[in-house]
């Protein structure tokens, strides 16, 4: 591990999670400060049909601003972004997002590491990705990806994930820079580009 | 993997080849797509990849086939199809003659539920469904009616929850692993072959159904796409897009209503 990699140009802090993720993001989203100079991105596996209702648990629980999904919106800092369920959701180069319908991705849509392979295309080193809870593979490809890219990886502590496969896997078959539970994760968010 | 470069000498040369212009697509699905099956044939080097699709006509039209994304559902996001049954099919009812146009229509899952939903509401008989797409591929699989049997209890429900009250095994044969969909729902449709980046409106419709295509292409294409579906569409028409699309960045305001939450608008000039 690489402590006190500085991360200092951050665009982008992209999130996954599968089962459990929920849970680690009530308590991660609420503790953020506002922030301004980049944006988060959330891609989290869920039904099809709770539609809208996860924008609008975070939008209860964090002061930092959700904007509504759709496609080609363009992803703006101090803004986080859910993917739509049922849909991949991918990265232009001209900073919009966009979606796909095509088959699932490790039984899941939207994929993990679909949005992270896109993304780190992307972003390059001005990407953070964050791994959380879950029970199944999505997210390792993905991560791996970002690193080769220059990006920063963080998967959450397995100790402190309900479910651990998922960060497990990624820590078995990536070499992530940092791992960390989840208030190690909200003052990581926190220190990014020196924010206070 | 393949690089941006890569991706646009590729986009050149099958339009140079063979006229089929993928440069309005959107890039990062695009760039997945080929990535794909790039990998899935078991290239290695981009320029032999590149030669095959130039010289081998037959690979090319796997090309298309393959990078045009197919997935769709029957009763995908069912409370549209409710708003669909509830609120435009009364409405189209009262016309002598109804015709609809699904544009992009794929192996034709959204037809055969549009068509079930006309059925139900005794109207199918004096509909007609237009189904296109760009596919070949894929319209030869719609034009049969016949889907994966293990898709028939998703859809179900959704057909379920989209308000259908019938049995919904009633409108299928099952055989084999797959499920077989009655003729009668078929009669009414009309396939074709058509391109939307290229080609032009060909009739009026009552109601036009484009749902999750234009997420692949950038916003010049989907504003053409968009003027060109305005062309087709009757005053009072309706035009439907996928739930994540918008006419917001194609057509000025005034000229459409949006009905409810759905991504259905009323064409009111």
């Amino acid at each position: 591990m690489e402590e006190n990699k500085v991360i200092a140009d951050c665009k982008l802090v992209i999130i996954g999670g599968s089962a459990g993720s929920l849970h680690a993001l009530m308590q991660i989203l609420p503790e953020l400060p506002q922030i301004y100079s980049f944006a988060i991105v959330l891609v989290l596996h869920r039904k099809n049909t709770d539609e809208e209702t996860l924008e609008e648990l975070i939008r209860l629980k964090s002061t930092v601003n959700v904007n509504v999904v759709e496609d080609k919106v363009p992803l703006l800092p101090g803004f986080i972004y859910v993917a739509p369920s049922n849909y991949h959701l991918l990265f232009e180069k001209n900073d919009t997002l966009s979606l796909d319908t095509s088959e699932k991705v490790n039984y899941s849509r939207p994929s993990i590491d679909v949005s992270f392979e896109s993304a780190s295309e992307v972003y390059k080193q001005q990407l953070v990705g964050i791994l959380l809870s879950g029970s199944n593979a999505d997210g390792t490809q993905g991560l791996n990806m970002i690193k080769s890219f220059g990006g920063t990886i963080v998967v959450q502590d397995p100790e402190s994930a309900e479910m651990p496969f998922m960060p497990n896997n990624a820590i078995a078959n990536c070499n992530p820079d940092y791992v960390l539970n989840n208030q190690g994760i909200i003052e990581f968010i926190t220190s990014i580009n020196n924010q206070e | 993997m393949i690089e941006d470069i890569e991706l646009e000498t590729l986009i050149n040369d099958v339009y140079e080849y063979y006229g089929f212009d993928f440069g309005s697509y959107s890039r990062a699905s695009l760039k997945r797509r080929v990535n794909r099956i790039f990998k899935l044939d078991g290239f290695t080097h981009f320029h032999d990849f590149l030669s095959k699709v130039r010289y081998d006509h037959d690979y090319y039209k796997r090309i298309v086939d393959e990078i045009t994304v197919n997935v769709t559902e029957m009763f995908r996001d069912p409370a549209f199809y409710q708003v669909v049954r509830n609120e435009i099919l009364p409405v189209l009812g009262t016309k002598p003659f109804i015709r609809i146009w699904h544009a992009g229509c794929s192996t034709g899952e959204e037809v055969y539920s549009m068509a079930i939903l006309l059925k139900e509401a005794g109207l199918l008989h004096k509909s007609l469904l237009y189904a296109t797409d760009v596919n070949e591929k894929v319209l030869e699989t719609a034009k049969k009616g016949i889907f994966p049997l293990r898709m028939m209890k998703e859809y179900s429900e959704n057909y379920r929850d989209s308000g259908g009250q019938e049995d919904f095994t009633e409108y299928y044969i099952a055989n084999y692993g797959i499920a077989k969909f009655n003729d009668e729902l078929a009669q009414r449709m009309v396939f074709s072959q058509h391109n939307l980046v290229s080609d032009n409106s060909f009739n009026e419709f009552d109601l036009i159904l484009c749902r999750n295509v234009l997420i692949y292409f950038d916003n010049d294409l989907q504003k053409r796409v968009i003027n060109l579906f305005d062309q087709s569409l009757s005053l009072l028409g309706f035009l439907a897009l996928g739930t994540k699309e918008t006419l917001k960045y194609s057509i000025g305001p005034g000229k459409y209503k949006q009905l409810d939450k759905e991504k259905i608008w009323r064409k009111i000039k």
